[in-house]
Protein backbone atom coordinates (compact mmCIF):
# COMPACT_ATOMS: atom_id res chain seq x y z
CA UNK A 1 0.00 0.00 0.00
CA UNK A 2 1.80 3.17 1.39
CA UNK A 3 5.40 1.55 1.37
CA UNK A 4 8.17 4.54 1.76
CA UNK A 5 10.09 5.26 -0.92
CA UNK A 6 13.29 4.73 0.74
CA UNK A 7 12.50 0.90 2.06
CA UNK A 8 11.37 0.38 -1.88
CA UNK A 9 14.61 2.09 -3.19
CA UNK A 10 16.44 -0.19 -0.38
CA UNK A 11 14.21 -3.42 -1.32
CA UNK A 12 15.13 -3.63 -5.42
CA UNK A 13 18.91 -2.73 -4.44
CA UNK A 14 19.16 -6.54 -2.35
CA UNK A 15 17.41 -7.80 -4.89
CA UNK A 16 19.09 -6.43 -7.57
CA UNK A 17 22.44 -6.94 -6.05
CA UNK A 18 21.37 -10.71 -5.35
CA UNK A 19 20.33 -11.29 -9.20
CA UNK A 20 23.40 -9.53 -10.43
CA UNK A 21 25.62 -12.39 -7.89
CA UNK A 22 23.82 -15.23 -9.07
CA UNK A 23 23.95 -14.28 -13.37
CA UNK A 24 27.40 -12.73 -13.27
CA UNK A 25 29.12 -16.03 -13.64
CA UNK A 26 26.95 -17.00 -16.30
CA UNK A 27 28.24 -14.05 -18.24
CA UNK A 28 31.54 -14.82 -17.07
CA UNK A 29 31.27 -18.51 -18.65
CA UNK A 30 29.48 -17.48 -21.96
CA UNK A 31 32.28 -14.31 -22.49
CA UNK A 32 35.16 -17.54 -21.90
CA UNK A 33 33.07 -19.52 -24.51
CA UNK A 34 34.56 -16.69 -27.10
CA UNK A 35 38.09 -16.77 -26.47
CA UNK A 36 39.59 -19.19 -28.91
CA UNK A 37 43.44 -19.36 -27.18
CA UNK A 38 44.44 -22.96 -26.34
CA UNK A 39 46.00 -24.30 -23.65
CA UNK A 40 46.08 -21.40 -21.35
CA UNK A 41 43.64 -19.79 -18.89
CA UNK A 42 42.11 -16.78 -20.02
CA UNK A 43 42.91 -13.33 -17.76
CA UNK A 44 40.05 -11.32 -16.73
CA UNK A 45 40.74 -8.37 -18.94
CA UNK A 46 41.27 -10.99 -21.85
CA UNK A 47 37.46 -12.40 -21.19
CA UNK A 48 36.02 -9.02 -20.84
CA UNK A 49 37.75 -7.79 -23.96
CA UNK A 50 36.71 -10.88 -25.62
CA UNK A 51 34.67 -10.36 -29.49
CA UNK A 52 31.80 -12.19 -29.83
CA UNK A 53 32.32 -15.42 -32.33
CA UNK A 54 30.73 -18.82 -32.25
CA UNK A 55 33.55 -20.91 -33.50
CA UNK A 56 34.07 -22.91 -30.57
CA UNK A 57 30.75 -23.98 -30.44
CA UNK A 58 30.79 -25.46 -33.90
CA UNK A 59 34.04 -27.66 -33.29
CA UNK A 60 32.56 -28.57 -29.89
CA UNK A 61 28.88 -29.40 -31.70
CA UNK A 62 30.75 -31.63 -34.21
CA UNK A 63 32.80 -33.96 -31.41
CA UNK A 64 32.76 -36.83 -29.36
CA UNK A 65 28.60 -37.76 -30.66
CA UNK A 66 27.51 -34.51 -28.32
CA UNK A 67 23.83 -34.97 -30.13
CA UNK A 68 23.53 -38.27 -28.98
CA UNK A 69 24.31 -38.06 -25.27
CA UNK A 70 22.02 -35.11 -25.61
CA UNK A 71 19.00 -37.42 -26.83
CA UNK A 72 20.07 -39.64 -24.34
CA UNK A 73 19.42 -36.92 -21.45
CA UNK A 74 16.04 -35.91 -23.29
CA UNK A 75 14.77 -39.11 -23.01
CA UNK A 76 15.56 -40.68 -19.50
CA UNK A 77 15.27 -36.96 -18.08
CA UNK A 78 11.38 -36.98 -19.42
CA UNK A 79 10.06 -40.11 -18.30
CA UNK A 80 11.80 -40.11 -15.33
CA UNK A 81 9.65 -36.55 -14.81
CA UNK A 82 6.36 -37.93 -16.04
CA UNK A 83 6.99 -40.50 -14.24
CA UNK A 84 7.92 -39.42 -11.06
CA UNK A 85 4.77 -36.45 -10.88
CA UNK A 86 2.29 -39.06 -11.77
CA UNK A 87 3.06 -41.56 -8.82
CA UNK A 88 3.63 -39.05 -6.77
CA UNK A 89 0.00 -37.39 -7.08
CA UNK A 90 -1.50 -40.59 -6.81
CA UNK A 91 0.37 -41.47 -3.83
CA UNK A 92 -0.23 -38.26 -1.99
CA UNK A 93 -3.69 -38.12 -3.08
CA UNK A 94 -4.38 -41.60 -0.64
CA UNK A 95 -2.55 -39.91 1.83
CA UNK A 96 -4.26 -36.36 1.01
CA UNK A 97 -7.84 -37.76 1.44
CA UNK A 98 -8.35 -41.09 2.61
CA UNK A 99 -8.47 -41.95 6.03
CA UNK A 100 -6.92 -45.70 7.01
CA UNK A 101 -5.42 -47.57 10.03
CA UNK A 102 -1.68 -46.45 10.68
CA UNK A 103 -1.41 -43.55 7.96
CA UNK A 104 0.21 -41.36 9.60
CA UNK A 105 2.70 -44.37 11.02
CA UNK A 106 3.43 -45.32 7.76
CA UNK A 107 3.89 -41.43 6.31
CA UNK A 108 6.43 -40.96 9.44
CA UNK A 109 8.33 -44.26 8.50
CA UNK A 110 8.86 -42.95 4.92
CA UNK A 111 10.14 -39.12 6.57
CA UNK A 112 12.34 -41.02 8.73
CA UNK A 113 13.81 -42.35 5.07
CA UNK A 114 14.17 -38.86 3.54
CA UNK A 115 16.68 -38.08 6.52
CA UNK A 116 19.01 -40.66 5.09
CA UNK A 117 21.17 -39.08 2.26
CA UNK A 118 20.89 -40.92 -1.03
CA UNK A 119 24.31 -41.87 -1.35
CA UNK A 120 24.14 -45.00 0.87
CA UNK A 121 21.77 -45.94 -0.94
CA UNK A 122 23.56 -46.37 -4.38
CA UNK A 123 25.39 -49.21 -3.63
CA UNK A 124 22.31 -51.39 -2.19
CA UNK A 125 19.96 -49.70 -5.08
CA UNK A 126 23.09 -51.25 -7.57
CA UNK A 127 22.60 -54.54 -6.14
CA UNK A 128 18.97 -54.71 -6.47
CA UNK A 129 19.32 -53.58 -10.32
CA UNK A 130 21.72 -55.64 -10.69
CA UNK A 131 19.38 -58.81 -8.94
CA UNK A 132 16.96 -57.47 -11.54
CA UNK A 133 18.73 -58.17 -14.29
CA UNK A 134 18.50 -53.97 -15.23
CA UNK A 135 22.31 -53.20 -15.36
CA UNK A 136 23.19 -50.95 -18.02
CA UNK A 137 19.32 -50.66 -18.96
CA UNK A 138 17.24 -47.32 -18.79
CA UNK A 139 14.15 -49.21 -17.02
CA UNK A 140 16.64 -49.76 -14.50
CA UNK A 141 17.70 -46.24 -14.45
CA UNK A 142 13.77 -44.83 -13.99
CA UNK A 143 13.02 -47.43 -11.70
CA UNK A 144 15.41 -45.88 -8.79
CA UNK A 145 14.65 -42.22 -9.93
CA UNK A 146 10.91 -42.47 -9.76
CA UNK A 147 10.44 -45.16 -7.15
CA UNK A 148 13.51 -43.06 -4.99
CA UNK A 149 11.64 -39.74 -5.36
CA UNK A 150 8.29 -40.58 -4.66
CA UNK A 151 8.51 -40.12 -0.22
CA UNK A 152 9.90 -36.38 -1.30
CA UNK A 153 6.91 -35.61 -3.95
CA UNK A 154 4.32 -36.70 -1.89
CA UNK A 155 5.52 -34.86 1.62
CA UNK A 156 5.61 -31.64 -0.75
CA UNK A 157 2.14 -32.52 -2.35
CA UNK A 158 -0.14 -33.68 0.52
CA UNK A 159 0.23 -30.48 1.95
CA UNK A 160 -1.09 -28.62 -1.34
CA UNK A 161 -4.00 -31.39 -1.52
CA UNK A 162 -5.21 -31.36 1.65
CA UNK A 163 -5.78 -27.55 1.64
CA UNK A 164 -7.82 -28.32 -1.51
CA UNK A 165 -11.54 -27.94 -0.54
CA UNK A 166 -14.05 -30.59 -0.15
CA UNK A 167 -16.74 -28.84 -1.47
CA UNK A 168 -15.55 -29.00 -5.21
CA UNK A 169 -15.82 -32.57 -5.35
CA UNK A 170 -19.35 -32.16 -4.80
CA UNK A 171 -19.81 -31.29 -8.40
CA UNK A 172 -18.21 -34.65 -9.61
CA UNK A 173 -19.93 -36.97 -6.77
CA UNK A 174 -23.48 -35.17 -8.16
CA UNK A 175 -22.11 -36.45 -11.48
CA UNK A 176 -22.04 -39.95 -10.11
CA UNK A 177 -18.13 -39.94 -10.31
CA UNK A 178 -15.64 -42.00 -8.01
CA UNK A 179 -12.34 -41.02 -6.27
CA UNK A 180 -10.43 -41.51 -9.99
CA UNK A 181 -12.52 -38.71 -11.23
CA UNK A 182 -12.17 -36.51 -7.97
CA UNK A 183 -8.11 -36.68 -8.43
CA UNK A 184 -8.14 -36.28 -11.99
CA UNK A 185 -10.78 -33.55 -12.92
CA UNK A 186 -10.13 -31.79 -9.01
CA UNK A 187 -6.85 -32.47 -7.22
CA UNK A 188 -4.60 -32.12 -10.09
CA UNK A 189 -6.11 -29.35 -12.15
CA UNK A 190 -6.50 -27.58 -8.66
CA UNK A 191 -2.85 -27.94 -7.69
CA UNK A 192 -0.76 -26.93 -11.06
CA UNK A 193 0.70 -24.05 -9.16
CA UNK A 194 2.75 -27.26 -7.00
CA UNK A 195 2.60 -29.38 -9.35
CA UNK A 196 4.79 -27.13 -11.57
CA UNK A 197 6.94 -26.18 -9.31
CA UNK A 198 7.65 -30.09 -8.23
CA UNK A 199 8.20 -30.70 -12.21
CA UNK A 200 11.03 -28.19 -12.34
CA UNK A 201 12.68 -29.90 -8.98
CA UNK A 202 12.22 -33.21 -10.47
CA UNK A 203 13.56 -32.20 -14.17
CA UNK A 204 16.68 -30.12 -12.98
CA UNK A 205 17.61 -33.30 -10.80
CA UNK A 206 17.12 -35.92 -13.05
CA UNK A 207 19.14 -33.78 -15.78
CA UNK A 208 21.90 -33.38 -13.86
CA UNK A 209 22.14 -36.32 -12.26
CA UNK A 210 25.29 -37.70 -12.54
CA UNK A 211 26.38 -40.93 -9.85
CA UNK A 212 23.47 -43.18 -9.86
CA UNK A 213 23.90 -42.81 -13.90
CA UNK A 214 27.40 -43.32 -13.85
CA UNK A 215 26.54 -46.36 -11.74
CA UNK A 216 23.84 -48.31 -13.84
CA UNK A 217 25.19 -47.49 -17.52
CA UNK A 218 28.10 -49.11 -18.63
CA UNK A 219 27.94 -48.59 -22.20
CA UNK A 220 29.55 -45.66 -23.78
CA UNK A 221 26.22 -45.30 -26.11
CA UNK A 222 23.96 -45.10 -23.62
CA UNK A 223 25.54 -42.38 -21.66
CA UNK A 224 23.90 -39.11 -20.33
CA UNK A 225 24.73 -35.05 -21.00
CA UNK A 226 26.44 -34.81 -17.27
CA UNK A 227 28.97 -38.14 -17.99
CA UNK A 228 29.97 -36.74 -21.46
CA UNK A 229 30.63 -33.37 -20.21
CA UNK A 230 32.84 -34.56 -17.49
CA UNK A 231 34.95 -36.65 -20.19
CA UNK A 232 34.89 -33.77 -21.90
CA UNK A 233 36.37 -31.76 -19.55
CA UNK A 234 39.01 -35.15 -18.63
CA UNK A 235 40.18 -34.37 -22.44
CA UNK A 236 40.87 -31.28 -23.10
CA UNK A 237 40.64 -29.30 -19.77
CA UNK A 238 43.25 -26.54 -20.46
CA UNK A 239 40.64 -25.25 -23.61
CA UNK A 240 38.29 -22.98 -21.61
CA UNK A 241 36.97 -22.13 -24.15
CA UNK A 242 35.26 -25.42 -25.89
CA UNK A 243 34.71 -27.09 -22.31
CA UNK A 244 32.44 -23.65 -21.87
CA UNK A 245 30.80 -23.78 -25.21
CA UNK A 246 29.80 -27.65 -24.42
CA UNK A 247 28.41 -26.40 -21.04
CA UNK A 248 26.56 -23.90 -22.64
CA UNK A 249 25.00 -25.80 -25.10
CA UNK A 250 24.35 -28.61 -22.41
CA UNK A 251 22.74 -25.55 -19.76
CA UNK A 252 20.61 -24.15 -22.91
CA UNK A 253 17.93 -26.68 -23.73
CA UNK A 254 17.39 -27.16 -19.94
CA UNK A 255 17.41 -23.07 -19.60
CA UNK A 256 14.91 -22.72 -22.73
CA UNK A 257 12.85 -25.91 -21.29
CA UNK A 258 12.96 -24.23 -17.52
CA UNK A 259 11.58 -21.02 -18.92
CA UNK A 260 8.43 -22.14 -21.05
CA UNK A 261 7.88 -24.37 -17.79
CA UNK A 262 7.69 -21.45 -15.63
CA UNK A 263 5.61 -19.65 -17.62
CA UNK A 264 3.09 -22.30 -17.20
CA UNK A 265 3.77 -22.65 -13.66
CA UNK A 266 3.38 -18.99 -13.12
CA UNK A 267 -0.15 -18.60 -15.38
CA UNK A 268 -1.62 -21.15 -13.20
CA UNK A 269 -0.35 -19.49 -9.87
CA UNK A 270 -1.26 -16.30 -10.57
CA UNK A 271 -5.39 -17.47 -12.23
CA UNK A 272 -7.01 -17.22 -8.64
CA UNK A 273 -5.93 -13.56 -8.48
CA UNK A 274 -8.08 -12.93 -11.76
CA UNK A 275 -10.90 -14.49 -11.00
CA UNK A 276 -11.08 -12.25 -8.23
CA UNK A 277 -10.90 -9.12 -10.16
CA UNK B 1 -5.76 -37.40 13.08
CA UNK B 2 -2.38 -37.97 13.86
CA UNK B 3 -2.88 -36.77 17.50
CA UNK B 4 -4.61 -39.96 18.00
CA UNK B 5 -1.80 -41.74 16.48
CA UNK B 6 0.36 -40.27 18.71
CA UNK B 7 -1.51 -41.25 21.53
CA UNK B 8 -2.90 -44.50 21.54
CA UNK B 9 -4.11 -44.55 25.23
CA UNK B 10 -6.68 -41.72 24.89
CA UNK B 11 -8.98 -43.35 22.51
CA UNK B 12 -12.03 -44.47 24.08
CA UNK B 13 -12.35 -48.53 24.24
CA UNK B 14 -14.60 -48.95 21.18
CA UNK B 15 -17.52 -51.78 22.03
CA UNK B 16 -16.65 -54.13 19.07
CA UNK B 17 -12.99 -54.40 17.93
CA UNK B 18 -14.14 -56.80 14.96
CA UNK B 19 -16.35 -53.98 13.48
CA UNK B 20 -13.65 -51.68 13.60
CA UNK B 21 -11.00 -54.12 12.34
CA UNK B 22 -13.26 -54.23 9.58
CA UNK B 23 -14.14 -51.01 8.89
CA UNK B 24 -10.15 -50.46 8.84
CA UNK B 25 -9.85 -53.37 5.79
CA UNK B 26 -12.68 -51.46 4.15
CA UNK B 27 -10.58 -48.30 4.38
CA UNK B 28 -7.54 -50.10 3.58
CA UNK B 29 -9.05 -51.50 0.46
CA UNK B 30 -10.56 -48.30 -0.85
CA UNK B 31 -6.91 -46.45 -0.74
CA UNK B 32 -5.54 -49.14 -1.94
CA UNK B 33 -5.04 -48.43 -6.05
CA UNK B 34 -3.93 -45.34 -5.26
CA UNK B 35 -0.83 -45.76 -2.91
CA UNK B 36 0.11 -49.51 -4.24
CA UNK B 37 2.50 -48.65 -6.47
CA UNK B 38 3.92 -46.00 -4.17
CA UNK B 39 4.59 -47.94 -2.02
CA UNK B 40 6.05 -51.26 -3.68
CA UNK B 41 8.43 -48.20 -5.11
CA UNK B 42 9.14 -47.65 -2.03
CA UNK B 43 9.70 -50.93 -0.28
CA UNK B 44 11.82 -51.86 -2.90
CA UNK B 45 14.30 -48.74 -3.78
CA UNK B 46 14.48 -46.76 -0.34
CA UNK B 47 13.41 -49.91 2.52
CA UNK B 48 14.82 -52.58 1.05
CA UNK B 49 18.03 -51.27 0.06
CA UNK B 50 18.57 -49.71 3.69
CA UNK B 51 18.10 -53.00 5.29
CA UNK B 52 20.34 -54.81 2.36
CA UNK B 53 23.08 -51.86 3.23
CA UNK B 54 23.11 -53.25 6.81
CA UNK B 55 23.94 -56.55 5.44
CA UNK B 56 26.39 -55.47 3.32
CA UNK B 57 28.51 -53.89 6.19
CA UNK B 58 28.38 -57.09 7.92
CA UNK B 59 29.95 -59.10 4.86
CA UNK B 60 32.86 -59.10 3.45
CA UNK B 61 31.19 -58.22 -0.05
CA UNK B 62 32.01 -58.93 -4.07
CA UNK B 63 29.79 -57.91 -6.57
CA UNK B 64 31.13 -60.75 -8.58
CA UNK B 65 28.79 -63.19 -9.71
CA UNK B 66 28.66 -66.01 -7.16
CA UNK B 67 30.92 -64.52 -5.04
CA UNK B 68 31.00 -66.08 -1.19
CA UNK B 69 30.37 -63.04 0.35
CA UNK B 70 31.55 -64.35 3.82
CA UNK B 71 29.67 -62.84 7.33
CA UNK B 72 32.74 -60.88 8.99
CA UNK B 73 30.98 -59.20 11.84
CA UNK B 74 32.25 -55.99 12.75
CA UNK B 75 35.37 -56.06 10.37
CA UNK B 76 34.19 -53.36 8.15
CA UNK B 77 33.14 -51.05 11.06
CA UNK B 78 36.62 -51.41 12.90
CA UNK B 79 38.26 -50.80 9.58
CA UNK B 80 36.37 -47.25 9.50
CA UNK B 81 38.27 -46.64 12.65
CA UNK B 82 41.70 -48.13 12.42
CA UNK B 83 42.31 -45.99 9.13
CA UNK B 84 46.06 -44.59 9.62
CA UNK B 85 44.93 -41.64 7.75
CA UNK B 86 41.48 -40.98 9.90
CA UNK B 87 39.87 -40.27 6.33
CA UNK B 88 36.38 -41.43 8.18
CA UNK B 89 36.81 -39.52 11.18
CA UNK B 90 37.91 -36.02 8.79
CA UNK B 91 35.47 -37.03 7.22
CA UNK B 92 32.70 -36.77 9.96
CA UNK B 93 33.90 -33.83 11.10
CA UNK B 94 33.78 -32.31 7.66
CA UNK B 95 30.16 -33.31 7.18
CA UNK B 96 29.00 -31.59 10.86
CA UNK B 97 31.31 -28.01 9.37
CA UNK B 98 29.39 -28.29 6.40
CA UNK B 99 25.94 -28.13 8.27
CA UNK B 100 26.46 -25.51 10.29
CA UNK B 101 28.60 -23.55 7.82
CA UNK B 102 25.69 -23.40 5.12
CA UNK B 103 22.18 -24.20 6.23
CA UNK B 104 21.87 -21.20 8.59
CA UNK B 105 23.40 -18.72 5.40
CA UNK B 106 21.09 -21.03 3.02
CA UNK B 107 17.76 -20.71 4.78
CA UNK B 108 18.32 -17.36 5.95
CA UNK B 109 19.12 -16.06 2.28
CA UNK B 110 15.76 -18.07 0.75
CA UNK B 111 13.48 -16.84 2.93
CA UNK B 112 14.84 -13.62 2.67
CA UNK B 113 15.20 -12.85 -0.78
CA UNK B 114 11.46 -14.91 -1.27
CA UNK B 115 9.81 -12.18 1.46
CA UNK B 116 11.49 -9.71 -0.47
CA UNK B 117 10.83 -10.39 -4.51
CA UNK B 118 7.31 -11.18 -2.73
CA UNK B 119 6.73 -7.50 -1.42
CA UNK B 120 4.00 -5.62 -3.15
CA UNK B 121 5.58 -2.67 -4.85
CA UNK B 122 8.47 -5.29 -6.77
CA UNK B 123 7.93 -5.48 -10.21
CA UNK B 124 9.41 -8.32 -12.59
CA UNK B 125 8.93 -10.85 -9.85
CA UNK B 126 9.45 -13.47 -12.31
CA UNK B 127 12.11 -12.30 -14.31
CA UNK B 128 13.83 -11.95 -10.28
CA UNK B 129 13.04 -15.74 -9.87
CA UNK B 130 14.02 -16.91 -12.96
CA UNK B 131 17.51 -15.52 -12.57
CA UNK B 132 17.94 -16.32 -8.71
CA UNK B 133 16.58 -20.27 -9.57
CA UNK B 134 19.09 -19.97 -12.76
CA UNK B 135 22.04 -22.04 -10.56
CA UNK B 136 19.85 -24.99 -9.71
CA UNK B 137 18.71 -25.70 -13.27
CA UNK B 138 22.46 -25.74 -14.34
CA UNK B 139 23.54 -29.01 -13.43
CA UNK B 140 26.43 -29.72 -10.25
CA UNK B 141 28.98 -30.56 -13.16
CA UNK B 142 29.15 -27.56 -15.05
CA UNK B 143 28.77 -25.07 -12.45
CA UNK B 144 32.05 -27.13 -10.49
CA UNK B 145 33.99 -26.74 -13.77
CA UNK B 146 32.87 -22.97 -13.67
CA UNK B 147 33.91 -22.45 -9.82
CA UNK B 148 37.20 -23.96 -10.30
CA UNK B 149 37.80 -21.86 -13.12
CA UNK B 150 36.44 -18.69 -11.32
CA UNK B 151 39.03 -20.02 -8.26
CA UNK B 152 41.65 -20.52 -10.09
CA UNK B 153 45.32 -20.15 -8.91
CA UNK B 154 47.09 -16.71 -9.40
CA UNK B 155 45.62 -13.43 -10.71
CA UNK B 156 43.95 -15.28 -13.38
CA UNK B 157 41.35 -16.56 -12.00
CA UNK B 158 38.18 -13.92 -11.60
CA UNK B 159 38.04 -14.22 -7.80
CA UNK B 160 41.75 -13.61 -6.92
CA UNK B 161 41.88 -11.17 -9.63
CA UNK B 162 39.29 -9.12 -8.25
CA UNK B 163 40.18 -9.67 -4.37
CA UNK B 164 43.48 -9.58 -4.61
CA UNK B 165 44.66 -7.21 -7.51
CA UNK B 166 41.40 -5.32 -7.61
CA UNK B 167 40.63 -4.72 -4.22
CA UNK B 168 43.51 -5.98 -1.96
CA UNK B 169 41.04 -7.73 0.58
CA UNK B 170 43.47 -10.67 0.07
CA UNK B 171 47.50 -9.83 0.45
CA UNK B 172 48.44 -12.37 -2.17
CA UNK B 173 46.65 -14.91 -4.72
CA UNK B 174 45.56 -17.63 -2.86
CA UNK B 175 45.49 -21.06 -4.12
CA UNK B 176 41.85 -22.23 -3.10
CA UNK B 177 42.02 -25.70 -3.60
CA UNK B 178 45.27 -27.16 -2.31
CA UNK B 179 44.94 -25.73 1.58
CA UNK B 180 42.23 -26.80 3.70
CA UNK B 181 40.27 -23.73 5.17
CA UNK B 182 40.34 -21.94 1.82
CA UNK B 183 38.93 -25.27 -0.24
CA UNK B 184 36.00 -25.52 2.50
CA UNK B 185 35.50 -22.15 2.12
CA UNK B 186 34.78 -22.76 -1.71
CA UNK B 187 32.91 -25.58 -1.31
CA UNK B 188 30.55 -23.60 0.94
CA UNK B 189 30.11 -20.88 -1.52
CA UNK B 190 29.95 -23.50 -4.02
CA UNK B 191 27.34 -24.86 -2.25
CA UNK B 192 25.20 -21.93 -1.35
CA UNK B 193 25.53 -20.18 -4.79
CA UNK B 194 24.35 -23.14 -6.39
CA UNK B 195 21.30 -23.93 -3.71
CA UNK B 196 19.56 -20.80 -2.54
CA UNK B 197 17.65 -20.13 -5.61
CA UNK B 198 15.73 -23.21 -4.57
CA UNK B 199 14.75 -22.32 -0.97
CA UNK B 200 13.64 -19.03 -2.91
CA UNK B 201 11.51 -20.83 -5.27
CA UNK B 202 9.73 -22.61 -2.57
CA UNK B 203 8.98 -19.90 -0.74
CA UNK B 204 7.46 -17.76 -3.46
CA UNK B 205 4.79 -20.73 -4.25
CA UNK B 206 4.00 -20.53 -0.89
CA UNK B 207 3.59 -17.34 -0.03
CA UNK B 208 1.32 -16.96 -2.87
CA UNK B 209 -0.87 -19.58 -0.99
CA UNK B 210 -1.60 -17.28 1.90
CA UNK B 211 -4.69 -15.59 1.64
CA UNK B 212 -4.08 -12.05 0.19
CA UNK B 213 -7.58 -11.22 2.64
CA UNK B 214 -5.04 -11.98 6.01
CA UNK B 215 -2.77 -9.13 5.03
CA UNK B 216 -6.04 -7.08 4.32
CA UNK B 217 -7.43 -7.31 7.46
CA UNK B 218 -3.75 -6.46 9.15
CA UNK B 219 -3.60 -3.32 6.99
CA UNK B 220 -6.91 -2.20 8.42
CA UNK B 221 -5.91 -3.11 12.06
CA UNK B 222 -2.98 -0.89 11.31
CA UNK B 223 -0.24 -3.48 11.28
CA UNK B 224 3.17 -2.64 9.68
CA UNK B 225 5.54 -4.70 7.17
CA UNK B 226 7.92 -6.32 10.01
CA UNK B 227 4.27 -7.59 11.96
CA UNK B 228 2.95 -9.08 8.73
CA UNK B 229 5.82 -11.09 8.51
CA UNK B 230 6.38 -12.55 12.04
CA UNK B 231 2.10 -12.34 13.09
CA UNK B 232 1.34 -14.04 9.15
CA UNK B 233 3.98 -14.90 7.20
CA UNK B 234 6.33 -17.15 9.35
CA UNK B 235 3.38 -19.13 11.01
CA UNK B 236 1.42 -19.67 7.93
CA UNK B 237 4.96 -20.29 6.20
CA UNK B 238 5.65 -22.85 9.27
CA UNK B 239 5.46 -26.44 7.02
CA UNK B 240 6.97 -25.20 4.59
CA UNK B 241 10.19 -24.20 6.44
CA UNK B 242 10.17 -27.47 7.95
CA UNK B 243 10.09 -28.90 4.46
CA UNK B 244 12.92 -26.78 3.65
CA UNK B 245 14.82 -27.29 6.33
CA UNK B 246 14.82 -30.98 6.23
CA UNK B 247 15.75 -30.75 2.91
CA UNK B 248 18.77 -28.28 3.48
CA UNK B 249 19.94 -29.99 6.07
CA UNK B 250 19.46 -33.10 4.21
CA UNK B 251 21.13 -31.43 1.34
CA UNK B 252 24.26 -30.49 3.25
CA UNK B 253 25.12 -33.62 4.91
CA UNK B 254 24.51 -35.65 1.87
CA UNK B 255 27.70 -32.93 0.29
CA UNK B 256 28.76 -35.02 -2.42
CA UNK B 257 29.14 -33.53 -6.36
CA UNK B 258 30.37 -30.62 -3.79
CA UNK B 259 33.27 -32.04 -2.96
CA UNK B 260 33.78 -34.55 -5.57
CA UNK B 261 33.74 -32.53 -8.06
CA UNK B 262 35.26 -29.44 -7.08
CA UNK B 263 38.73 -31.27 -4.61
CA UNK B 264 38.09 -35.01 -4.66
CA UNK B 265 38.31 -34.94 -0.79
CA UNK B 266 41.60 -33.38 -1.75
CA UNK B 267 44.06 -31.75 -0.64
CA UNK B 268 45.38 -35.27 1.40
CA UNK B 269 42.17 -36.21 1.74
CA UNK B 270 41.28 -33.08 3.93
CA UNK B 271 38.16 -32.37 2.90
CA UNK B 272 36.09 -35.46 2.33
CA UNK B 273 32.86 -35.77 3.20
CA UNK B 274 31.38 -39.31 4.07
CA UNK B 275 29.50 -39.70 1.42
CA UNK B 276 32.48 -38.79 -1.20
CA UNK B 277 34.51 -40.97 0.94
CA UNK B 278 31.74 -43.96 0.50
CA UNK B 279 31.61 -43.88 -3.31
CA UNK B 280 35.02 -43.90 -4.07
CA UNK B 281 35.47 -46.82 -1.23
CA UNK B 282 33.28 -48.72 -3.16
CA UNK B 283 33.06 -47.87 -6.72
CA UNK B 284 37.21 -47.05 -6.97
CA UNK B 285 38.33 -49.02 -4.37
CA UNK B 286 35.64 -51.70 -5.05
CA UNK B 287 35.48 -52.62 -1.36
CA UNK B 288 31.79 -52.24 -0.67
CA UNK B 289 31.87 -53.73 2.82
CA UNK B 290 33.36 -50.88 4.27
CA UNK B 291 31.68 -48.42 2.45
CA UNK B 292 28.52 -49.94 3.02
CA UNK B 293 29.19 -49.57 7.01
CA UNK B 294 30.38 -46.40 6.63
CA UNK B 295 26.99 -45.53 5.36
CA UNK B 296 25.24 -47.39 8.26
CA UNK B 297 27.43 -45.73 10.86
CA UNK B 298 26.12 -42.27 8.86
CA UNK B 299 22.71 -43.70 8.55
CA UNK B 300 22.59 -44.05 12.33
CA UNK B 301 23.44 -40.92 12.98
CA UNK B 302 21.84 -38.74 10.78
CA UNK B 303 18.82 -40.62 12.52
CA UNK B 304 19.70 -39.88 16.02
CA UNK B 305 20.35 -36.67 15.05
CA UNK B 306 17.22 -35.54 13.43
CA UNK B 307 14.33 -38.00 15.05
CA UNK B 308 14.75 -35.87 18.14
CA UNK B 309 13.72 -32.70 16.12
CA UNK B 310 11.31 -34.16 13.58
CA UNK B 311 9.26 -35.53 16.98
CA UNK B 312 8.98 -31.87 18.08
CA UNK B 313 8.42 -30.22 14.76
CA UNK B 314 6.62 -33.41 12.78
CA UNK B 315 3.29 -32.68 14.74
CA UNK B 316 2.86 -29.50 12.90
CA UNK B 317 0.13 -30.49 10.37
CA UNK B 318 0.94 -29.60 6.50
CA UNK B 319 -1.79 -26.58 6.57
Amino acid sequence: MKTPLLHKVIVYAIVIAGALLFVFPFIYMILTTFFLGTNTLPKPDQVLSVKINFTNYVTVWNKNNFVNYFMNSVIVTTVAMFGSLFLGALTAYGFARFTFPGKELVFRVFLLTMFIPGVINIIPQFVVIKDLGLVNTYSGLWLIYIAGGVIGNVFFLRGFFESIPKELEESVLIDGGGNWRIFWNIYLPQSLPALGTLAILIFQGTWEEYFLALTIIKSEALRTLPIAILMFNDKYSTNYGQVFAASVIALLPVILLYITFQKKFVQSGYNEGGIKG
Amino acid sequence: MSNSLLTPELIPDRPSSKSKFKKGLRQWGAVFPYVILGFIGIAVFVIYPMIRNIMISFQDYSIMPNAANPWVGFDNYLRAFQDPNDRFLIALRNTFLNVIATVPVNWFLAIFFAVLINAKFVKFKIAFRTIYYLPIVTSWIIIALLFKYLFADGDGGLINYVLHKQLGILPEAISWRNNYWSAMVMIWLFHIWKTVGWGVVIYLAALQGIPKDLYEAADIDGADAFQKFWRITIPLLGPITLFVLINLINGAFGFFPQVYFITQGGPMNQTHVIPSLIYIEAFQNLKFGPAAAMGVMMGILVFLLTYTQMKKIGRQRMF
